[in-house]
């Protein structure tokens, strides 16, 4: 089974063209990999499938917005898988 | 249809919250100003206005799942496949399906069939955000009065 990382770079590998080498759990999606928001929500769709969860996108955004998140906090892969494994746990479902 | 104000579904036929689909119903005018360039002497309905007629059907759907809370607005397409001429004069079945329900997004499987026989079909996305100002959303009610918008979908 894979780890939820593996998971996500591979969904991130493929959907946006990227090596998939070049990604890391240090890396983070915006800055570092250059995902804008369209090709976010190909891979938030994935994540969504994958995982059988709903990441929380909009509630994200507006943390971010209201200044109460950084995009660190959930664009830095290893802390996006961080969360996903959250609202695995909180769903008490488990990866596909 | 009325191309030229972008309104392009006549009237909802159906629309099923549980099984997260629509159909609407759609004819081509046979007169507009679009058929002059597109194209003079052979009227064709534009693929780009095919697309947007999913969408719409598709928009429609999402808008009667988040109960008029949210806007869809149009993000991506995909698989796009235009399987036919379509002309003036002719109706059009377009129905969408929800393929995923995400945070501030959806996408749907949409298609159109002319007389049984399919015309094109798509994978859409959609943004959902808030109505950008009150004016706006009443306008989408009074395009939803129009073309027969269940309005009791939305006390259900």
């Amino acid at each position: 089974m894979s780890s939820t990382f593996d998971t996500v770079a591979n969904i991130i590998s493929e959907t946006c063209d990227i090596e998939r080498e070049k990604i890391t759990p240090e890396s983070h999606a915006i800055d570092d990999l250059g995902i804008d928001s369209l090709d976010f929500l190909d891979i938030a769709f994935a994540i969504d499938k994958a995982f059988g969860i709903k990441l929380p996108l909009e509630q994200w955004t507006q943390e971010v917005n209201d200044g109460k998140a950084t995009t660190e906090q959930y664009f830095v892969l290893k802390n996006l898988c961080a969360r996903i494994d959250e609202l695995i746990a909180a769903k008490g479902a488990a990866p596909a | 249809m009325r191309l030229e104000y972008f309104l392009l579904i006549d009237r909802i036929v159906e629309l099923s919250l549980g099984d997260h689909t629509i159909r609407t119903e759609a004819t081509v005018p046979t007169q507009s100003t679009i058929f002059e360039g597109h194209f003079p002497g052979h009227p064709l309905m534009p693929g780009v206005l095919l697309i947007e007629t999913m969408a719409q059907t598709s928009g429609w759907l999402l808008i009667a799942m988040h109960k008029f809370t949210r806007m869809p607005f149009f993000a991506a397409v995909k698989e796009a496949k235009l399987r036919t001429f379509v002309t003036p004069g002719q109706v059009l079945t377009v129905s969408a399906k929800l393929v995923h329900d995400g945070s501030g997004f959806a996408i749907t499987k949409a298609d159109i069939k002319c007389e049984g026989k399919a015309v094109c079909n798509a994978e859409l996305t959609f943004r959902l955000v808030e109505f950008p100002n009150p004016s706006f959303r009443a306008s989408m009610e009074k395009v939803a009065a129009e073309i027969a918008f269940p309005m009791e979908v939305l006390h259900g």
